[in-house]
């Protein structure tokens, strides 16, 4: 029965839930067997929300009783330790912020609470969400599911193996340069940026604000969706949100699930982003990918985006400028860790000393690099200079999205790699996001889903599409349908081809 | 090539406010080098004719009404401070002795 439980999607949850053939409870708990058989492999979570099977009860109780719940009522969540939280420790990843309790619930969380979700716990990432493959946490790396031997992708590698692992249905992450998608693609689930200032920021522990953008992570399009419902609209908390008001991203992905096929839709293949530098089984599970999309009707058209090539370097004088800024406040005084340099010192002293210990090597890195962009006489040669190619980019993106409907790429340029494999060099660690950071310059949105596994080492491979900034509704329809044909061909959804039992040298 | 040296390095970590080991610095001083020797190429594309974008999505202003809305009580806000007292997060001496 348990093993039944988790192989259900968010949305099949909900539908056993409401017609209350499945209790909150048994889902719950289902779940959290799950996380105590295979996490001490897979590593995805920090913090385990003792509170779970109670809120589970909670909700069971109220159902009897008669109260009409929410849809996903009674279904679990997994949370980005980037998000703050009342009831578990918060840390992004960060030994500065070990143990520390929030006072208050970040926006997002506190709707899926008022939803009826079910927090589990909080999940790895990179220490403030700064890497490609949670290899920076504080609290050591969370291992793919699909092989233990490799990285389970960056920043949100923790929230992307949990669902990939069925240790959750769904759960929340957030993408600065990547941290949504890149995981879900070397996982072989579904990642989603919306755009930017959709969805509030009130209560994510910001990285780089013009950039940070909170999302959902899940095994397919549909759960995505229904949680982007949940979590989506204006917050007055986060002066960056945006007022519109969304249509249901859930709809669109079941309309696009029924569509018979995708005549009339303009495919845009992004020249710079593509090709020749990117791994066999990649470029492989791309051209597979194009053929489906042709046979499906869909109009191809290749697009020169010139100045993508310059969104790696725009990208990392903008983050580390942003963050070393953002990160001041983490100084001993009102949260997390101080230390005191022996003899005592002043509060400058302590601060230093503070920081020094609570840090760890890559944001001492990005700090430093930050602040040496934002200094007096390189201000305009780096900060200013990366700003205008962010013009540029999103020029770029203007001039694609007069020709075609929706951009794809393959989501990053290799399949999940091994652990150790890029941490000696951080600038080829930073070259792995060259795919996903214009969407972030641009405020675009985008996701990852999964179309294949690569002959050579049996990992999954994504595709990342692309939107005109508030079409975030057009890449569920348009997902949900190549999802569709994807589990046609296939004879079965691709998260069926995850191993269930998480193995060192990958599924046997 | 860059014109980052230790000093530099050792610059930058005193306006972050990071006590940086020499062993941190030394590293630190090399990867430097070859990050912003990678990202300055930024300039060949950012002519004077390029307006810069802060923020990705144009917002002007937001503002509210200044009244009291929902925020953090006192004791919610002094909740997380290594030292607090009296209802005011403790720090030490804020100036040294030489000064």
């Amino acid at each position: 029965m348990a093993s039944e439980i988790i192989d259900l999607t968010a949305a099949e949850l909900a539908t056993k839930l409401a017609a209350k053939e499945l209790s909150a409870e048994d889902a719950t708990k289902a779940h959290l067997d799950r996380i105590s058989e295979v996490d001490s492999d897979v590593r995805a979570f920090l913090a385990i929300n003792e509170h779970a099977l109670s809120t589970a009860r909670e909700i069971d109780a109220r159902r009897a009783s008669g109260e009409k719940l929410g849809e996903l009522a009674g279904v679990p969540l997994a949370v980005k330790d980037v998000l703050v939280t009342t009831d578990m420790p918060t840390t992004s990843g960060s030994k500065i912020l070990e143990g520390w309790m929030s006072p208050y619930d970040a926006t997002v969380v506190a709707r899926c609470r008022q939803a009826d979700l079910v927090p589990l716990g909080k999940t790895n990432m990179d220490e403030f969400a700064m890497g490609s493959s949670t290899e920076h946490s504080a609290y050591g790396p969370t291992r793919n599911p699909w092989n233990l031997d490799r990285i389970p992708g960056g920043s949100g590698g923790g929230s992307a193996a949990a669902v990939a692992a069925f240790e959750a249905p769904f759960a929340l992450g957030s993408d600065t340069g990547g941290s949504i998608r890149q995981p879900a693609h070397v996982t072989g689930t579904v990642g989603f940026k919306p755009t930017y200032g959709a969805v509030s920021r009130y209560g994510a522990i910001a990285l780089a604000s013009s950039l940070d953008q909170v999302g959902p992570c899940s095994r397919t399009v549909l759960d995505s969706a229904l949680l982007h419902d949940v979590i989506a609209g204006h917050d007055h908390h986060d002066s960056t949100s945006l007022t519109d008001q969304w249509p249901s991203m859930a709809a669109a992905a079941r309309e696009g699930a029924r569509a018979e096929n995708l005549k009339g839709l303009r495919v845009g293949v992004v020249k710079q982003i593509q090709g020749d530098g990117f791994q066999q089984g990649v470029r492989d599970g791309f051209a597979k990918t194009l053929e489906l999309l042709v046979a499906a009707g869909a109009e191809i058209v290749e697009i020169d985006a010139p100045h993508f090539e310059y969104a790696v370097a725009a990208y990392y004088l903008i983050l580390p400028a942003e963050a070393s800024s953002n990160l001041a406040k983490f100084d001993s005084v009102r949260f997390g860790l101080r230390v005191t340099p022996a003899g005592g010192g002043t509060v400058e002293d302590v601060m230093s000393a503070t920081r020094e210990a609570g840090f760890g090597p890559e944001v001492k890195r990005r700090i430093i690099l930050g602040t040496y962009a934002l200094s007096a006489g390189y201000y305009d040669a780096y900060y200013g200079s990366a700003q205008k190619v962010r013009t540029l980019i999103q020029r770029d993106f203007d001039a694609a999205f007069t020709q075609a409907d929706i951009l794809i790429s393959p989501t990053a340029p290799t399949t999940a790699f091994a652990f150790g494999e890029k941490t000696k060099d951080p600038l080829e660690m930073y070259l792995n996001d060259v795919t996903t950071i214009p969407a972030n310059l641009a405020g675009i949105p985008a996701m990852s889903i999964p179309v294949d596994v690569a002959a050579e080492d049996g990992l999954p491979v994504g595709l990342q599409l692309m939107a005109p900034a508030r079409a975030d509704d057009r890449l569920y329809r348009v997902s949900a349908t190549i999802e569709r044909m994807l589990e046609e061909a296939a004879g079965m959804p691709f998260y069926a081809r995850a191993p269930k039992t998480p193995a060192k040298g990958g599924a046997k | 090539m860059s014109d980052i040296s230790a000093d530099t390095v050792r610059h930058l970590a005193h306006l972050a406010r990071i006590d940086l080991s020499d062993d941190e610095v030394a590293h630190l001083t090399d990867e430097l080098r070859v990050i912003v020797d990678n990202i300055a190429k930024v300039g060949e594309v950012a002519t004077p004719d390029v307006p810069a974008t802060s923020h990705p999505i144009p917002l002007s202003n937001v503002y509210r009404e200044d009244v009291v809305a929902d925020v953090l009580t006192q004791e919610q806000a002094l909740s997380g401070a290594p030292e607090a007292n009296d209802g005011r997060f403790t720090v030490s001496a804020i100036l040294g002795e030489e000064q």
